[in-house]
Formats: structure tokens, C-alpha cells, sequence
């Protein structure tokens, strides 16, 4: 049986509460929101901080608030975003990528705010102790190499979150609270493309609720690509978001995607490309050879990574054609083994 | 077929309530006073010699007890007797990534994990050897200093008949190559074992084995104890499908540390530990050359396998046999040459999953079928009918081959799936593929060299009317227990509920073999008739002179024991076991069952031999995405010819269980090594071991499954039984790549058939080259002379002509060398 390792735990009942441990030893404490990220690491001795700060007990990271848009406790489960008929017909594109996240009994426990600083991930790193022990552990931990690319200077895991892409689209915003400092951040501003400084949050800070803006006539999809209907992380994603004016031109797009970095990858030219045309196939064509471009998937996730990025041309375009309106359920229930609709 | 009261009727199965409540108790479930835990320290090198282990600091951690090395263990053990070649843990070198080196035993499990390591080993790093072409290419470093030459385990070759001859005489020979990628069993429950000392001293071991007969045998030999002096428990297996078949090194030690501390020591695996016991899917390269006439008769088959054995013999030796031993049992081969070759490599070592070594060589042959079929236009189903081997047949390798259904189950799926309506006329992108494939009803001979009966069951009857019946046969979900009861319920007429089964304890029940090769409900069926006739013929006695009514004339049935002309006089089966007890004492009775004589007189004749042979048609229908080579599989169809299905929802759920491990198989299951760049690391490492990252089928993933069962009873099996545990996995993966070309009409010659390979296929058919992918050629391989045995049509009588005399078995057999079933 995998065994966590020994720490100290503190069941904070505030935000102020986790802060204030928090900025008592930074470097070596970690936040426990659903756990299901950081206690399988700890088991796999990733990551072993000497005290986690467990977030379940705070009320105020659990709350939801409309007004002008939405915003989310971080503490909100994926589980409860996925029953929210609101989000659903508002924010289709975040409601899609958390139905695709991991499984029921995960998204169960796992938040919204836990998704966003979702460690990236590698088939090198997401290993025990004693495999990494026979590589001789990589750049990202206890390591020197980098084995994805021998001669890479940083750390190449993939970052594996499926509502980040999805929310920068819906350009989402975070808000980053820690003892003495209170941040908000646009979501894609969280990131930057390093495997291991793969957030600008720093080790003193929280993640405490998202607020994203009125959808406001914008539609939104997200398109995930894994093995298999259920449990796996992305190894390609398409998160898109078009607002189109009455004749069916768009007026504004957005086009990002995940898991083929250390960040999400916003695929700018691809997106502007779409401005001021209809979503013809013409156009969606287009847009998709630009986004191809973008995707720059590495040898450390499922599948070969050159079929990855010959796919991401095809995602592009469901994801765009469903913008369009066209019915996108067969190819839904193809891929994803749920017709998402 | 005559109705039963129990057999034949879908029940609940007896062992299904403690199951869905949680209530089994599994090894890992089990705890007992003053329980200490055990964790092994593991290679991180995947071939090095051991020059030193130091364990001073590991043995004064805080709460350490014990802490055992290579040193501890002089003897090896294997489960095949030409194969002795492990020891619980590494002496001299170490062999794969997770070869186990050490192991310490703690108060608690973190005290143990902490431990290990602060144990110091220094190695010396040896060449790797990562695949069977580079075992062929280097004889230096010997993964092992046994097998018949540098790193080559197994090198076989069988010729009946002459095939160059019968080649020549075919209208067109085929001649394809094929890889199958290894894979694993991945059951849900991780191995776990409790050793412990009995306060008589004795020594008592509680594991998640498939086997606790070889485990019992293994363990007397390792330890150097008496077997009366060792009680081995099976305890409910969460799934085995071969991957607990093997005497474990885990167990070795428990057994050890609890004989040593006189306390119970536990260990529960991780489940990348699982990975590194394996003991699964040899990957293997195969060649398949096959003469066919214009009508599709085969004229002769010369087949070549190659397999990837890991770093152990485990039951390779028997996997090699197996990858040539059943093409004959499925159609007519008037001619066939087998050779076969296993190569040791620095891996966890190969060994039986479900359908062990012929799913392999099962895969290419159907699939070369379909290309046969293609190339002489004729209809696949229609070429499978026209060479389906006949019943009552002695074949070409002299498999004893009863009744065969397999015509039938052809029949059955294509009308389900309204193949000819379909079949190579669905739009593009859609396909259907249909394959056959036929498996043992247990292995005919024992792993071990004995003439004692395979399977043996005990019953015990008292006057509280309860009946308990003894078996060694092993719960391993495929619901052994339930086969076991509902066989013996029928046949006293009581309820299979109304029946304790006490199985797979080495001090309580008889011997039987174990839950491999499909053999437990032919076997332990048998001798649970057999023990049932008996009691029942002793209570029919006492009823008879209680009622006056010839012994012959009592029926059975509803709980009683009653006249059959005059079903109102009888007794309840409680007061007819009262009579009995009364007239005759203590009541109890045995069956024992054995099989048949194998007509194979050869070397190597030991493998394939079976009381009878289940048949299994599927058909797979896919949709293919020809710009992402995205595979979806809507629906299957299988039918399977199980003989009598005993409980037919149980043989249901072997039929889906097996549809759904064939797609895993099929479409993404790989147990799949990388090795780092040369010049940096010496690495060579499973690449996901874990159930996240190996990939395999979810419940979403599943299709439709249409399963039809075709009844024909079989003289050799319980009320006509036959197995259904593995024989329907073998159609699914080339019935799937058979489809593929139907709907996309490119080749894949190689599982698991993965987008990525469509998509060369498909690039490689665009740009003119052949539509296909897949291995390009079959290696060299210094083979053997083979041995020549004549067919029965040939007037061969089951021996090779060519075979240097060899010793009597009973002359070679010795305590410690008994000859084994493969007789190499």
C-alpha cells in the first residue's frame, strides 16, 4: 500500500486562518482543498510538505455569488459546477470541461480552485519514489534532466488542467489573497510556461474564488482529448469562445489550448483570423492550420506526440463548428463517450 | 438437453452477497494480533551484479524488526520444474527494475518504507538487454546461466508433416507478419499475503493466489520444510487472470519473517509492485506462412514465434508451446511446422494471462485469415465454415478434439449481426470484422510430473441436513464456489444456498491444481458429481429401506428425497441424511477427477491437451475517424459454444468480462518499457505503472455486447460444460483489426491498434506504399532440427520419429528434479 508521508496538519477555518500558517514557512507548506492532487503526490513523495493547510473547513471558499457575471469560492467542487444548470447554459465551455474531469467519485472532491493549480504533470515526475529513484529523478524533482528533452534548460511537464483553458476564454479572473496582500490576476496571467514555476501564485499565497464575466451573447466550448471517456488527464485540449453579430460574423474569438505546454497556450492568430467572417468551413479551416502551429505537445503524456499535434488541427475544428451551431453530438460521443450536449 | 433444477437456470451467485456488501474478505482485509508489516526494497537497475547490501542503518530505524536479504534465501523455486530460477530475494544479481533485493518487516508500514530506504546496495551494471533481437544479438551478458543458449530461454520446433511439400502443393501461400504487444492482467485487488505461525509452530500463509497447491509445494522447498507442515489459504482473489498463478516472492518472505519473528508479518503491493510481479502477455513477433487452395482449404501452416519473456522462465516454457499449440484445434491443418523461441530480457517476467500464449498467434492467424478471404473473394464466415475442424478428430499435433460448435457460433453472430446485409457494404468509415478462436477446458497434464487426479472434492453431511463440500479450487471472482455447490445441489436435489463450500486451504480441502487453464469447472465439476453421486446413492440406500421404495426409483429434488412413482412418499433431505447417519455412521464421500490420456507420445506433447476444447465466433464493429484514425467500437456480437452453461449468469459475465479485456487489448493496453538515452542512463523502465496511466477500458468505453451461448453438450464435461473463462477474449482483438480494414481498408498488423498507426496506415496507403501497418520482418533464429512426428492421416502414431530415446519418467523423476509436462 502506498503510505503518505508524516506532516503536521492544520484544518484552517478562515481564509485568514490558512494565511497566517501559510506565511509561517511558505517554501514547505502545502493547501489541501479536495486533495486529490497534492495526497497522491505526497504518496508518490513529489511533493512532501511538513504541513498542509486544509481548506475544506472555510465556509467563505465554498460560496458562489451572481451579480455581474459569476464568481466562484475556489472551494467549489467540480461535482457541484457540473449540476449547476446556470453555468451550464451560460458558461457552456467551463460546464463542458469539468463534466470531462477525471471521474464522478473525483469530481466529488475535487475544486475548482484545486483544477487551477493542478501540478503539471509528466510521464517522467507522476512516478513513485522508487521509479524516479531508477531514472535517477528528473529536473522537476530531485533531478538534473530534464528526460523529456536531455538538453532542455526547464522543466517541459504539461500543464493538465481542464478548466484553465476554459476559463481563459471566458477571461476569467482569480483573486490571490496571502497574510499581508490581496491579488487579483487575469486566469491567463496565472501561468507562465515553465514546468516547475508553472504559476505566478506565489508559495504564501491563496487561490480564494474565480470570478468570471457576464457571458454576455459569447458562446463557449471545450473539446478534451484523452484515451478514454472517463479518468484521464487531457494530452490536448481546445477551449473556444466566439460572440457573433446577427448576421452570424464574429465579432470577437478566442481560441486556447491545453496540455500541449506548460501552460495554456492562447492561439491569438488563430482566433483573429475568424474576426469579421462568418464560421465558414473556409474559415475554420484557417483558424485550425494556425492553431496547429501553437501546439507544441512533448514526449511526455499519453499517446505519440506527433499524432497529438496532427489531431489538434481536427479539435480545432470541432470545437469551432460547434461554435457554429452545427451538431456536434456524434463526434461528442466519439470522443469524449458522452455527448457533452 | 435434459432441464435441471439448479443447472441451467441463471441464479444469484452463493458468494455474490459478500461481495457487493464488501463483506470478502480478501488478504489485504485480513489483520491478526501483534501483525507486522513488510516492505521490499526493490532493483533500480534493470541488470547489475549485487556487490555488496549493507542493512545496518535499515536495521536500527525506530520500529524495525527484521531485515532479510538474498542471503536468507539459498533455494529457488518456479512454478515449472525445468524452471527453477528465482529466489525470493536476489543473490547474486539483480534482473529487471523491481527485482526485489531486500526486505524489511516493521511494527507499521511507514517504519518499514522508511527503512528500505536507508538500506545501502552497491551494484555493478551490466549490458541490458531491452527485446528478443537484441537477446539473439548478444549471447554476453546471460540474463540467466540456463536455457538452451546465451540469453535464449526456449527454443522450439515441431514439424507434423511435411510443409514445404504441402506449401508447394497450395494454389497461394500467405505469408504475413504480425506483433503482439504484452500487456498485463491488472486485476483490481493488489497482491497481499499473511505469513504466520501457528502456536504448534507450524507455519500458515494467507495469500490473493490463483495456486495455493504450487504455492504449498513452492514454499516446502524454499523453506526447507515439510509440506504437512504448511498450510496454504487462497484467500477470495479480487481477479486473477493468471497473474497470481506463480509462487510470489512476497510470499516467500512473509512466510520466512513470520517463521523467524514467531509473529504474522504482512505485505500488501503496491500496485506498481503488481507491475513488476507481471507474469503477463508475452509480447511476441510471429510468422505466419499458410497454403491455401482457391477454395480456401489450408494445404499446411509454418508458423514462427518469437517471445519477449521478460527475466524469469516463470511458465514461459509452457507460453512458448501454447503460442503453436491450438491453430490445429479451430481448423483443418493437414500439414504444420511450429517453432517457437522465448528470450530472457532485462523485464519483469512473462507469464499466462487469460488465453496464456495462444491469443498471440490466435491474433495473426484470424487476421490472416481475413486476408486470405480478401484475396480469393470469398466471404470470411464462409471460408471459417468451410475449414472448421470436425469433431471427434485427432489433429495434425494429435489434440483429441470432441464436439466443436464453432460452426454454429459462426452461424449465430452473423445472423445477429446481419453480416451478410453488411459486411464490406457499410459507408466508409464503418466496418465489421468477424473472428473464431477455440480454447482448452483445462490443462491436460499438471505442472508437475504425477499420475494423482487433478481436482478432488470432499463432502460432509450430518444429521443438521447441512452438506459442506471441500475443494482446493479457488474463488477468484469467476465464481468457482457457486460452480462448485450448484454441481452438487443438483444432484441432491437441496438448494445451492443450503451448501457451506469450504476451498483453497491446503489443511482443509483435497488438492486441486488451481484456477488456471480454464479447468476448474470441468475438473472440480467432475469431482464434485462424482463425491455428489456417491452421497446420494448413500442416503438413496437408507431411504430406500426406510421406504420400502427401490433405491433406483428415489428422485431428488425440492429438498426431498421422494418415490418418482409417487412423488407424496418421501422424506425431507434432512431426515434422509438422518437415516443415513443412523444406518451407516458418520457420513462423508470424495471425488476425484483426472484427465484423459494425451494420444501426443512427442517432447513438447504435454502442451495442448485438453479433456475437450471450447469454440468462440465475434463479430466487432467499429467507426473509424480517417483523419485522427480515432477507433470506436459501437457494438460486438459473440457467440460461444460453452457445451451446458452451468449457470448461465455467470458464463454471461466470463463472455462480456472477456469482450471487454480483448478491447483493452485491442485498443490501448501496453506494457511498454523506455530506456533514457544511452550516453546519460542505463535506464530501462516500465513506462506507467500505474492504473492511471496504463491504459485500459472504462465502463463508459464498453460497447453494446451481444452475447449468445450455444448449448451442445460436450461427453467430457459436467452436464456437457465446457470453459468459458478465457476462450471468448481470443476472437475480440483480430475480429477489431479485421473490422478496421473493413471500414478504412488498411492493414494493422500489430496490437493494440492505437489512432496513431491508422493514421501511417493510412498515410502510407496515400502515398502508394502497402496499406498496412506493422512489423516488417521476422529475425533469424538459430532453430533446432525438428522433431518429425508423423500426423494420424500419415500413420504416425503420436510419437516423433526423430526423438533421441529418452529416460522413463519415473526413472528420471527425483524428489527434487520432478520431470515436468513439457519434458524438455
Amino acid at each position: 500500500m502506498m503510505r503518505l508521508p508524516e506532516f503536521r496538519y492544520c484544518a484552517a477555518r478562515s481564509i485568514e486562518e490558512a494565511a497566517a500558517v501559510l506565511a509561517e514557512s511558505p517554501a514547505d507548506t502545502m493547501l489541501l482543498a479536495g486533495g486529490t492532487d497534492v495526497l497522491p503526490n505526497m504518496k508518490r513523495r513529489q511533493q512532501v510538505p511538513r504541513t498542509v493547510v486544509g481548506l475544506r473547513g472555510i465556509p467563505a471558499l465554498g460560496a458562489q455569488h451572481n451579480g455581474n457575471g459569476l464568481v466562484l469560492g475556489a472551494g467549489v467542487t467540480l461535482t457541484h459546477i457540473v449540476r449547476d444548470p446556470n453555468i451550464r447554459a451560460h458558461y457552456p465551455g467551463l460546464w463542458q470541461a469539468a463534466a470531462q474531469i477525471a471521474t464522478p467519485h473525483l469530481r466529488n472532491m475535487g475544486t475548482i480552485g484545486g483544477n487551477l493549480c493542478l501540478d503539471t504533470r509528466c510521464t517522467y515526475y507522476d512516478q513513485n519514489y522508487e521509479w524516479r529513484k531508477a531514472i535517477d529523478f528528473c529536473l522537476k524533482k530531485d533531478g538534473a534532466v530534464c528526460w523529456v528533452a536531455t538538453s532542455s534548460p526547464r522543466c517541459l511537464a504539461v500543464s493538465s488542467t481542464d478548466t484553465a483553458p476554459a476559463l481563459i476564454a471566458l477571461r476569467a479572473r482569480v483573486r490571490l489573497v496571502s497574510a499581508n496582500s490581496v491579488r487579483e490576476v487575469d486566469v491567463t496571467d496565472l501561468y507562465q510556461n515553465d514546468g516547475i514555476q508553472y504559476s505566478v501564485r506565489r508559495a504564501d499565497e491563496i487561490l480564494t474564488e474565480i470570478a468570471l464575466p457576464p457571458s454576455d451573447g459569447w458562446r463557449s466550448t471545450y473539446w478534451k482529448l484523452r484515451r478514454r471517456g472517463s479518468f484521464d488527464f487531457p494530452v490536448l485540449s481546445v477551449a473556444g469562445a466566439v460572440r457573433l453579430d446577427p448576421s452570424g460574423g464574429v465579432t470577437d474569438a478566442r481560441i486556447v489550448l491545453g496540455a500541449v505546454a506548460s501552460r495554456p497556450m492562447e492561439a491569438r492568430e488563430a482566433a483573429s483570423t475568424l474576426v469579421g467572417r462568418p464560421l465558414s468551413d473556409e474559415a475554420i479551416a484557417e483558424a485550425a492550420e494556425q492553431a496547429f502551429a501553437v501546439a507544441k505537445p512533448m514526449d511526455n503524456t499519453d499517446f505519440t506526440l506527433h499524432w497529438r499535434k496532427r489531431v489538434s488541427r481536427a479539435f480545432v475544428t470541432y470545437a469551432l463548428r460547434e461554435l457554429r451551431g452545427d451538431d456536434m453530438r456524434d463526434e461528442r460521443v466519439k470522443t469524449a463517450r458522452q455527448a457533452m450536449g | 438437453m435434459p432441464e435441471g433444477r439448479v443447472i441451467g437456470i441463471p441464479r444469484r451467485r452463493v458468494d455474490g452477497r459478500a461481495k457487493v456488501t464488501g463483506q470478502t474478505r480478501f488478504a489485504d482485509d485480513l489483520a491478526f494480533p501483534r501483525m507486522a508489516y513488510c516492505r521490499l526494497l526493490r532493483s533500480p537497475h534493470p541488470h547489475a551484479r549485487i556487490v555488496r547490501i549493507d542493512t545496518t542503518r535499515a536495521a536500527e530505524h525506530p520500529g524495525v524488526l527484521l531485515v532479510l536479504t538474498g542471503d536468507d534465501f539459498p533455494i529457488p523455486y518456479g512454478i515449472l520444474p525445468v524452471s527453477q530460477d528465482e529466489h525470493a530475494l536476489c543473490r547474486d544479481k539483480v534482473r529487471f527494475v523491481g527485482d526485489p533485493v531486500a526486505a524489511v518487516v516493521a511494527r507499521d508500514e511507514l517504519a518499514a518504507i522508511e527503512a528500505v530506504d536507508l538500506i545501502e546496495v552497491e551494484y555493478e551494471r551490466l549490458r541490458t538487454i531491452a527485446d528478443p533481437i537484441e537477446s539473439l544479438e548478444h549471447p554476453e551478458p546471460r540474463i540467466h546461466e540456463y536455457g538452451d543458449e546465451g540469453n535464449i530461454h526456449k527454443k522450439v520446433s515441431l514439424a507434423f508433416g511435411d510443409v514445404e511439400q504441402a506449401l508447394g502443393e497450395a494454389d497461394q501461400v500467405f505469408e504475413d507478419t504480425f506483433f503482439y504487444q504484452g500487456n498485463t492482467h491488472l486485476p483490481i485487488e493488489q497482491h497481499a499475503a499473511v505469513g504466520l505461525k501457528d502456536p504448534d509452530g507450524k507455519l500458515v500463509l494467507y495469500s490473493s493466489t490463483q495456486t495455493p497447491h504450487y504455492v504449498h509445494r513452492a514454499l516446502a522447498k524454499a523453506l526447507e520444510m515439510p509440506a504437512a507442515h504448511i498450510r496454504v489459504v487462497a484467500t477470495p482473489n479480487g481477479g486473477g487472470f493468471g497473474g497470481k498463478s506463480d509462487p510470489f516472492n512476497h510470499e516467500v518472505v512473509v512466510a520466512k519473517a513470520a517463521l523467524l519473528l514467531d509473529r504474522p508479518v504482512k505485505i500488501s503491493l503496491t500496485r506498481e509492485e503488481v507491475f513488476y510481479c507481471h507474469r503477463g502477455r508475452h509480447p511476441v513477433l510471429m510468422k505466419f506462412r499458410t497454403g491455401v487452395k482457391k477454395d480456401g482449404t489450408i494445404t499446411g501452416v509454418h508458423l514462427q514465434t518469437l517471445l519477449d519473456g521478460g527475466a524469469y522462465g516463470s511458465y514461459g516454457v509452457a507460453s512458448t508451446f501454447y503460442t503453436g499449440a491450438l491453430q490445429t484445434v479451430t481448423y483443418h491443418i493437414p500439414a504444420y511446422h511450429f517453432q517457437g523461441c522465448r528470450a530472457f530480457t532485462n523485464k519483469p517476467p512473462c507469464g499466462p494471462k487469460r488465453g496464456h500464449g495462444t491469443p498471440q498467434s490466435r491474433f495473426g492467424q484470424e487476421v490472416q485469415l481475413d486476408k486470405i478471404a480478401d484475396a480469393l473473394s470469398l466471404d470470411p464466415a464462409d471460408l471459417r465454415l468451410r475449414i472448421v475442424e470436425h469433431p471427434d478428430t485427432l489433429t495434425a499435433n494429435y489434440l483429441r478434439v470432441g464436439t466443436i460448435g464453432l460452426a454454429e457460433c459462426i452461424n449465430r453472430v452473423t445472423v445477429a449481426a446481419n453480416w451478410k446485409a453488411r459486411f464490406r457494404k457499410l459507408p466508409r468509415g464503418r466496418g465489421l470484422g468477424l473472428a473464431c478462436s477455440s480454447y482448452l477446458s483445462g490443462a491436460g497434464l499438471p505442472i508437475y510430473w504425477n499420475d494423482m487426479p487433478h481436482s478432488g472434492v470432499q463432502l460432509k453431511l450430518d444429521r443438521s441436513g447441512g452438506v459442506t463440500a471441500f475443494c482446493g479450487a479457488t474463488e477468484i471472482g469467476q465464481g468457482s464456489d457457486d460452480v462448485l455447490v450448484g454441481c452438487i445441489a443438483e444432484i441432491l436435489g437441496i438448494d445451492p444456498f443450503d451448501i457451506r463450500a469450504v476451498t483453497g486451504d491446503t489443511d482443509l480441502t483435497p488438492v486441486d491444481l488451481g484456477s488456471y487453464s480454464s479447468r476448474v469447472t470441468l475438473m472440480m465439476g467432475n469431482a464434485a458429481i462424482q463425491a455428489a453421486e456417491r452421497a446420494r446413492d448413500i442416503l438413496a440406500q437408507a431411504v430406500s429401506r426406510k421406504l420400502d421404495v427401490p433405491a433406483a426409483r428415489l428422485v431428488f429434488a425440492d429438498r426431498r428425497v421422494f418415490d418418482a412413482e409417487d412423488p407424496a412418499r418421501g422424506v425431507s433431505f434432512q431426515d434422509a441424511v438422518c437415516l443415513a447417519e443412523t444406518a451407516f455412521g458418520t457420513l462423508g464421500t470424495t471425488g476425484s477427477y483426472t484427465p484423459p490420456k494425451s494420444a501426443a507420445k512427442f517432447k513438447g506433447g504435454g502442451v495442448g491437451p485438453s479433456p475437450t476444447y471450447s469454440y468462440t465466433a465475434a463479430i466487432v464493429e467499429v467507426d473509424v475517424d480517417e483523419t485522427t484514425g480515432w477507433v470506436t467500437v459501437p457494438r460486438v456480437w459473440i457467440a460461444h459454444d460453452i457445451g451446458r452453461a452451468l449457470n448461465p449468469t455467470l458464463v454471461r459475465g466470463q463472455v462480456e468480462g472477456s469482450v471487454y479485456m480483448g478491447l483493452g487489448e485491442a485498443l490501448m493496453e501496453e506494457q511498454a518499457f523506455r530506456r533514457l538515452p544511452a550516453r546519460l542512463s542505463s535506464a530501462l523502465v516500465h513506462k506507467f505503472p500505474s492504473l492511471l496511466e496504463y491504459k485500459s477500458p472504462t465502463s463508459l468505453d464498453m460497447p453494446e455486447v451481444f452475447t449468445e451461448l450455444v448449448e451442445n453438450p460436450d461427453p467430457a464435461g459436467p452436464f456437457g460444460a465446457k470453459e468459458v473463462g478465457q476462450g471468448p477474449l481470443l476472437p475480440i482483438m483480430p475480429a477489431l483489426a479485421n473490422a478496421v480494414y473493413d471500414a478504412v481498408g488498411v492493414r494493422i498488423d500489430e496490437v493494440p491498434i492505437t489512432p496513431d498507426k491508422i493514421v501511417k496506415a493510412l498515410d502510407a496507403a496515400r502515398e502508394g506504399k502497402p496499406a498496412r501497418y506493422g512489423p516488417a520482418s521476422f529475425p533469424t533464429v538459430p532453430w533446432p532440427e525438428p522433431l518429425q512426428v508423423p500426423p494420424p492421416w500419415a500413420g504416425g502414431d503420436g510419437h516423433a520419429t526423430n526423438e533421441p530415446p529418452r529416460k522413463s519418467r519415473r526413472a528420471a523423476r527425483t524428489a527434487d528434479q520432478p520431470e515436468t509436462v513439457v519434458r524438455t
